[in-house]
């Protein structure tokens, strides 16, 4: 029987936060546009934003799980060591699941999305950002902060969301936009260079991917269309004959890497069987994607949509916006900074740590976080099953708010949560207002970076409210 | 479990407490050196009577050697002890062990902290390496766990709940400005702790226990021998101690309404002593209210006021120095200060003068017509998972 590849399932992270453009020039002076951008929040980077959008494609998904993870992002956490192997460990993938990052550009993201889709086996494809300028550029008001996922695979894995059709690649040299590592704003020519260097690779990666398919423009029922140079994507955009998916760009901004896959899911959110949905990429060149979606959409979509994120916001001041991105240095609290994690500790711990799996005992049922090997009652020892708990949901029983503690962006919001089936935890909330925490408050689970010392990124779970 | 305790086999026969301070210009080997000569005076000894040594710092120093070396202690054995803010009693209570097992004739329990060399305000905990999955929480916000949810299972209003526990810290500085020794000698109105401006849940910074440096110390040997020291020596009635085992952390039924640690001990101690009813057989008690709300739940959980009214028997002043049973005479942790390793001792200090009618007038207990034993409690760690030391002392043998 012939299979087809395609889309077994996808999901996305859209941060909590928003900046409000007009902030920029309340702020600088400057004229900043309308609308707003997403920001990631102290405490996420690409890391963990790709953690949360793989959790919500894993957890909407029936399938097998993956046999590969490829994570894509301009912004790692860190170089020489892979980042994906954080996600990996986060979602607890067995050691024989390989877990790759596809570095640098842009392109990576959707040119790991395109082979994932041409070759055998499911992986999940991760792709995430954080899109930093220096104040009043380009993408400080005009970027986004986001993460997307897709699960590749045949339909002999599961039911498909989406077939894959087929597409088309173009790649050209050209320098229109560049950043060296270690920079924090990336440098671009001017504008008029790019557009006339994008729009015949467009052009030609457009019609290949038409003939590929054996398709027409009349056969398409809506483009996505993305990348970092706004100018010719949008020409690119009015060039294709088609009907243009909405960019996001007065909602959230431009989200780089991540680009590609979250409007590609924004529009599966809301497409229809048999739409056939182009994804169109201006990165180094131009990627071309044809997608059909199928009767599994409708219920295979993730519980959490593109929409439902842009909609569950809180504004951040411009300011603080900048502190937390290292753009404006600001006085740290006057305690010591915590120390780094162990690494062999880390290690030991890595399914507690990462993959928040605790312990319940076989005899009590009482499930004990962090997990333990002798039970708070009945005294067994290694009487425990592991119980996996990052999707638990729990209540507030109390909790404070901590002004003298030390963190990255004070103060600490802080509660005793209670876990529905079982468990307690005090642990830090997060993208929460510390007035409006409250006993009783229902909350969820989220991958976090606690703290960052000598480089050394601290990653473990915090709670945040159920919104959406 | 067995628990039998020493009642009247061992006494305190001499005590020193230096002034807890921000002593910038006296190093830890001077305070210890203070306090060790105050408590060998005043049980009329010398070093060289001295056998053994059990010597308490929380984290200003590593080992016996940090006390024999400024001491200059000649071949004696000197124990370093460390059970977080309980470490001073820790160590007063493994010296009592040691002469009641006949192995020393006098031992002396030392303990002492400096805390402002570190250059940060406040304690600050100890660098311990983990997978990084610990809680980065002060203790302050640690402790105000504890009034949202005091508030919530009694059905009290949240500010009232904080005006009670304001009227603690009023309480505290009113009995510290008494007391020559006290890190901070000024009385404050609760009216004006609930306008400052909140650092950990509701909490203000004179919610917190004044941080000091300081060192106190006492003189132990056998009852039977007490009276060849001083004429009036403080008899073990009981020493407990449970170290917690975190299960408040775990358990969802663990509202942070109680320290069950603490109710643990006063109960293991009420019964080594005898002791049936607190409130009425205590002359007066000397507890670890390192925050404000810490004392509140105390005065339930060592037995001084029923559940859910410790509250309302704060407001009513019964804790106060001429209520029915005067706690924290000194000032406690909140206006003496809180130098973590000599805490315990500190606490014992007070005791010693009260029982002995040496305090100074100002604040002279008027429970000691009738009574003549006082409870210690001395607690490290936090609601959920602490180690709670409770003593009690008497000056007649029973």
């Amino acid at each position: 029987m012939r299979t087809t590849k395609g889309i077994l399932a996808y999901g996305t992270h859209v941060p909590y936060r928003r900046l409000d453009r007009a902030e920029i020039a309340a702020v600088m002076g400057t004229p900043s546009g309308r609308g707003y951008r997403s920001v990631a929040s102290f405490d996420e980077d690409t890391t963990t934003m790709g953690v949360e959008a793989a959790r919500r494609t894993l957890g909407s998904t029936a399938a097998l799980p993956p046999d590969a993870l490829w994570f894509s992002t301009v912004a790692p956490a860190y170089l020489d060591k892979t980042n994906a192997t954080a996600i990996h460990a986060a979602l607890r993938l067995d050691a024989s699941v390989s877990a790759l990052d596809f570095g640098g550009a842009q392109r990576s993201a959707v040119g790991a999305l395109r082979t994932a889709l041409t070759t055998p086996g499911r992986t999940l494809v991760v792709s995430s950002d954080v899109r930093v300028s220096l104040p009043t550029g380009l993408e400080d008001g005009g970027g986004g902060d986001a993460a997307a996922a897709i699960l590749t695979g045949s339909s002999a894995d599961g039911p498909l969301l989406a077939e894959y059709l087929g597409g088309a690649t173009t790649t050209a040299e050209f320098t229109d936009r560049w950043r060296i590592p270690g920079s924090n704003h990336s440098r671009t020519w001017e504008d008029r260079f790019g557009e006339q260097a994008y729009t015949p690779l467009v052009r030609q990666a457009w019609a290949d991917a038409l003939v590929a398919t054996g398709l027409t423009v009349d056969d398409v029922s809506v483009a996505v269309v993305t990348g970092l140079h706004g100018r010719a994507t949008r020409k690119a955009a009015a060039g294709l004959g088609v009907a243009i998916a909405d960019d996001l760009s007065a909602t959230i901004g431009n989200t780089g890497a991540a680009q590609p896959a979250l409007l590609l899911a924004d529009v599966l959110d809301s497409a229809k069987a048999n739409d056939v949905v182009a994804l169109v990429t201006l990165a180094d060149g131009c990627e071309v994607l044809l997608f059909r979606a199928t009767e599994e959409l409708t219920t295979g979509r993730p519980s959490r949509s593109v929409a439902t994120q842009i909609d569950n916001r809180a504004d951040v001041p411009y300011t603080r916006y900048l502190a937390w991105r290292g753009l404006l240095e600001v006085q740290p609290p006057n305690r010591p900074e915590p120390g780094r994690p162990s690494s062999p500790a880390a290690l030991r711990r890595s399914d507690w740590k990462h993959g928040f799996v605790g312990s319940i005992d076989r005899t009590t049922g009482i499930t004990h976080l962090p997990p333990s090997r002798v039970g708070i009652s009945g005294g067994a020892v290694d009487d425990m099953d592991p119980i996996p708990m990052a999707d638990a949901v729990g209540t507030v029983a109390t909790f404070t708010v901590d002004r003298l503690a030390y963190s990255p962006s004070p103060p600490v919001v802080f509660a005793v949560v209670d876990f529905d089936g079982g468990g307690r935890m005090p642990i830090e909330l997060t993208d929460v207002d510390p007035d409006a925490v409250f006993i009783g408050g229902r909350v969820e689970m989220t991958f976090r970076r606690l703290f960052t010392t000598d480089e050394l990124h601290n990653y473990f779970w915090k709670v945040r409210p159920i919104r959406g | 479990m067995a628990s039998h305790g020493i009642r009247d086999r061992v006494a305190i026969v001499g005590m020193g407490c230096t002034p807890f301070r921000e002593h910038w210009h006296r190093s830890l080997d001077d305070l210890l050196i203070d306090a060790h000569g105050l408590a060998l005076d005043s049980a009329g000894i010398t070093k060289s009577d001295v056998d053994a040594y059990w010597y308490g710092t929380s984290q200003s120093s590593a080992s016996g050697i940090s006390l024999a070396t400024p001491l200059r202690l000649d071949n004696r054995p000197v124990t370093r002890v460390e059970n977080y803010c309980a470490t001073g009693s820790e160590a007063l209570r493994q010296a009592c062990y040691a002469v009641a097992s006949g192995a020393y004739d006098i031992a002396v329990a030392i303990g002492g902290e400096k805390v402002k060399d570190g250059g940060y305000q406040g304690l600050n905990a100890f660098p311990i390496p983990t997978d990084g999955t610990n809680r980065a929480l002060t203790a302050a916000a640690m402790f105000s766990l504890v009034l949202p949810a005091y508030a919530d299972r009694y059905g009290i209003d949240e500010d009232q709940l904080r005006y009670v526990v304001a009227k603690i810290a009023e309480k505290n500085h009113y009995n510290g400005a008494r007391n020559e020794l006290a890190q901070f000698r000024r009385e404050i109105a609760a009216e004006d702790i609930c306008k400052m401006a909140a650092v950990a849940g509701s909490l203000s910074v004179f919610d917190c226990a004044g941080v000091a440096d300081g060192a106190a110390a006492a003189v132990v040997v056998a009852a039977e021998r007490a009276t060849d020291y001083t004429d009036a020596p403080l008899y073990v009635k009981a020493l407990s101690l449970v170290a917690g085992d975190g299960s408040g952390l775990i358990d969802p039924d663990f509202d942070f309404t109680t320290l069950p640690e603490c109710a643990a001990t006063a109960a293991d101690a009420y019964a080594q002593a005898d002791i049936t009813d607190p409130q009425t057989e205590l002359a007066l008690a000397e507890v670890h209210d390192c925050f404000t709300p810490t004392e509140l739940l105390l005065m339930e959980d060592l037995g001084f006021s029923e559940r859910g009214a410790g509250w309302s028997d704060v407001l009513e002043g019964r804790f106060a120095l001429d209520g029915d049973l005067p706690v924290n005479t000194d000032g406690g942790l909140k206006s003496f200060g809180h130098p973590v390793g000599a805490s315990g001792l500190r606490m014992h200090y007070e005791a010693w003068l009260q029982l002995r009618g040496e305090a100074p007038v100002e604040r002279r207990i008027t429970t000691l017509d009738t009574r003549s034993r006082a409870l210690v409690h001395n607690l490290g760690g936090y609601p959920g998972e602490m180690v709670s030391f409770v003593g009690i002392w008497g000056t007649e043998l029973d």
